[in-house]
């Protein structure tokens, strides 16, 4: 109770604080010799407020505070702790005021840690970022306040969606948030800088540290997402083109195409334009992930509340900042002469633009494919659902060019270049080439489509692989991150390729016997925990080799609130995942079984981590 | 000029999407996954087992009729349970049983009826186990009893001596 209320004022607080901070940068903004110690302690302030608030909603739900209607919406007593914990953001209230926390905390790390940038873009930064952080105050406290007291105290709450009672998914939103969040500095600052004509190499070098930040946290945020789907949701698959899936896809696509124009303008004062149309891209495709998941426009796993007043808001807020973006850009952005792209042909430069509409043509079709079935809605009343197909159909063929310029492109110099070692690069493509068709030929799948792709990927791989030796430590994070593509782009494949599956309906005590596996469904034990009833099945595997493997899937029935759900047994080895996951079949005492062996499974993970690391070494890096 | 068109078509194009979006939110958009039941079969094209023509799925199921459709496969042990009752079924003269070669090869799927008889008027190939889905099927074996185009019963699972005499009961 006691929590409620300080959660409650404290943002009240924050967002005056929010109002004072606007006040004091235009007044700071008129005479700007030196930045007012005023705001920087304010700043602080706001921070501290919003933390404060934080904790409260933090412990409320440690200590199952009941008459907190969010907490009695999201938690029960018999939740172990640190479902307690992560329940605070695992709910629409506690994930805004989590983004409001880490806006704050961003802002403030901003303004400490940028030096030798003129005064006028630090305020007018602050003033940008605190119109996001007074929009998100306002959302929290007047749509959707985490603090709403409810009388009579209720005894029990009503429990969090169990599939959400996960370790992965407890830090899948914060860490995904870090990258959202982060995308706003770029925003603001991008914002800031076009306002005062200052996009520029300088401005590059200081903005590329938050721009790596964010695609950090994004990479990750959206690997745990997808290690949680994997596992958790029961369909063996790691990636499903499910709206919300795409919608943290999609910036994270502007947010690389930023990185890469952010590396040339490091050098060159070029793309400046590419530059600033991307910071706003990102973070207001990250704003529209929210508005899409939050207004329950769109039908997911990941649809928690559906609210049509929350959805309008988030909708003005939406179009506001894109509004106000798109002015600042048309009336202040003029294109220097130098800004054209009369590049040599054969460079870095160009390799990078078309790394770019490469990227933007992967954006598109994300986009298209999760906004679409909305305006067919609203258009025509048609319900439709685009699935894998569509992106697969769409994304695949574009990603064979799109691999080979990732091997070639980081070999040409800046401004002019000639292709060095052409005779080593080509018997390297052929080689590929010859390695993938021995490896399709043996199996019988699409023979073309699939050496081809495989051969593209493969010579990434070769040819980065092949950089680890040669170029020592030059380049060495776009090597690592370049590479760790490659691999996730093998793997995805021969995960796809050599994944087999077997589902039938077996009873305790029948065998399934295939052509090259034999299933035994052994025995069933019931077990009762805290918060849920579970139904363990333990099988028996035997594969073609002799080869026995126990797995035992598990049913759980949780209590509150009242839902099924399947856990998968999983067993990982360096090559394969054994993946069984089982389901009950209404009235029968049969189960499904959905046995299946999944390649290189593991080696999705590691890419992707790979993939981040080399963000992670350009970010220690000292500029050379 | 010709930056003042671009910003203002942009604008209108944001315009456009603002709107849409304001209206989709208005709309409830809750959706329930279609029940299976009762409700009209599915259409596909279908490709035979035993010859080589493709038909639509129209001209398989006549109206006024019964039909009883069986997912299986040859690697399904609890299909080779029921075979026996279908086998039965099949000497029932309002009843036409149609099967589902569900993830079969080819090869497997004639031995196995070979092996054990053939109660099926048409065999449909279902090779990658789409049309499966297509009829909201969980797994093999799975029946459905057709009439007038419409899924009147469906039992998942291999049928036993119960399901046999209620299909039975049904179609008198």
């Amino acid at each position: 109770m006691i929590y409620s209320v300080v959660g409650h004022y404290s943002l009240i607080l924050g967002l005056c604080i929010g109002l004072i901070l606007v006040y004091f940068s235009i007044q700071n903004f008129r005479n700007f010799n030196q930045l007012d110690n005023k705001i920087l302690s304010f700043s602080f302030l706001q921070l501290f407020f919003v933390v404060v608030s934080f904790l409260a909603l933090v412990i409320s739900f440690i200590i199952s505070d009941f008459s907190n209607e969010t907490v009695f919406n999201n938690s029960h007593t018999t939740k172990p702790l640190f479902y307690k914990i992560s329940g605070t953001w695992g709910n629409h209230e506690g994930s805004l005021l989590l983004w409001l926390l880490v806006l704050t905390l961003f802002i403030f790390i901003f303004l400490l840690r940028t030096k030798n940038q003129p005064i006028k873009y630090k305020i007018l930064t602050l003033v940008f970022q605190q119109v996001i952080i007074i929009g998100f105050f306002l959302f929290l406290i007047l749509t959707s306040n985490p603090f709403n007291y409810l009388f009579p105290v209720p005894n029990e709450g009503l429990g969090l969606n169990p599939i959400l009672q996960d370790p992965a998914l407890a830090i899948h939103p914060p860490i995904l948030y870090l990258g959202y969040v982060g995308s706003s500095i770029i925003f603001s600052s991008a914002l800031a800088a076009t306002t005062l004509k200052m996009v520029s190499t300088n401005w590059a070098i200081h903005i590329k540290k938050w721009v790596l930040i964010s695609w950090i946290f994004l990479t990750l945020g959206i690997l745990l997402g997808s290690i949680w789907a994997y596992y958790e949701l029961g369909w063996g698959g790691f990636w499903f083109w499910d709206p919300v899936e795409n919608v943290s896809l999609m910036p994270w696509l502007a947010l690389t195409t930023l990185l890469h124009c952010i590396l040339v303008l490091e050098r060159k004062e070029t793309l400046t334009s590419w530059v600033i149309i991307l910071s706003i891209a990102t973070f207001t495709l990250s704003m529209c992930g929210t508005f899409l998941v939050r207004s329950g426009i769109l039908n997911s796993v990941h649809t928690f509340a559906n609210d049509p007043e929350r959805g309008l808001f988030i909708l003005i807020f939406l179009f506001t900042l894109i509004f106000l973006s798109l002015l600042i850009f048309f009336v202040f952005h003029k294109p220097g002469q130098n800004n054209q792209a009369n590049f040599f042909w054969l460079s870095k430069e160009t390799s990078i633009l078309i790394n770019n509409w490469f990227m933007m043509y992967f954006l598109s079709v994300v986009l298209i494919g999760t906004v679409y079935p909305i305006f067919l809605d609203v258009i025509s009343s048609q319900k439709i659902s685009v699935g894998p197909p569509f992106y697969h159909k769409l994304i695949i063929p574009f990603l064979i060019p799109f691999l080979l310029m990732m091997a070639i492109g980081p070999k040409l110099k800046w401004i002019k270049s000639d292709l060095k070692d052409k005779i080593y690069l080509f018997s390297l493509l052929v080689i590929s080439v010859l390695i993938s068709f021995f490896i399709v030929k043996n199996f019988n799948a699409n023979v073309l489509v699939n050496t081809i792709l495989i051969s593209a990927a493969l010579y990434l791989f070769f040819i980065t692989l092949r950089d680890f030796f040669i170029k020592k430590y030059k380049n060495l994070a776009q090597n690592i991150a370049h590479f760790g593509f490659s691999l996730l782009i093998l793997s995805i494949l021969f995960n796809n390729l050599f994944s087999s599956e077997i589902i039938t309906n077996l009873k305790v005590g029948e065998t399934y016997n295939g052509s090259k596996t034999k299933i035994v469904f052994e025995s069933i034990n019931q077990k009762k925990q805290k918060n849920y009833n579970s139904i363990i099945a333990n099988f028996s595997i035997t594969n073609s080799e002799g080869i026995n493997s126990n797995l035992s899937p598990e049913l759980r029935i949780y209590n509150q609130p009242k839902i099924t759900t399947s856990e998968a047994d999983i067993k990982t080895t360096l090559m394969k995942d054994k993946f069984i996951v089982i389901n009950l079949v209404q009235n029968q005492n049969y189960f499904n079984v959905r046995y299946q062996v999944k390649p290189f499974m593991l080696w999705i993970w590691l890419s992707v981590i790979t993939i981040s690391l080399g963000g992670l070494i350009t970010f220690i890096q000292k500029r050379t | 000029m010709k930056n003042k068109l671009i910003l203002s078509s942009t604008i209108l194009i944001f315009v456009i999407i603002f709107v849409v979006f304001y209206k989709s939110l208005k709309d409830t958009n809750i959706y329930t996954p279609e029940v299976k039941f009762n409700n009209n079969i599915p259409t596909f094209s279908a490709e035979f087992l035993l010859s080589t023509d493709k038909l639509s799925s129209n001209t398989i199921f006549e109206r006024d009729k019964y039909y009883l459709l069986n997912i299986w496969a040859s690697w399904c042990v609890p299909c080779r349970d029921e075979h026996s009752l279908l086998m039965n079924l099949n000497k029932n003269e309002k009843l036409t049983l149609i099967g589902m070669n569900y993830k079969d090869s080819k090869k497997n799927a004639k031995s196995f009826l070979d092996e054990l008889g053939n109660p099926y008027r048409k065999i449909i190939v279902d090779k990658n186990g789409t049309t499966a889905i297509e009829w909201g099927a969980f797994g093999v074996p799975e029946t459905f009893i057709i009439y007038n185009n419409k899924t009147i019963k469906k039992y998942i699972g291999p049928l036993t001596q119960e399901n046999l005499l209620e299909i039975q009961n049904l179609i008198k």
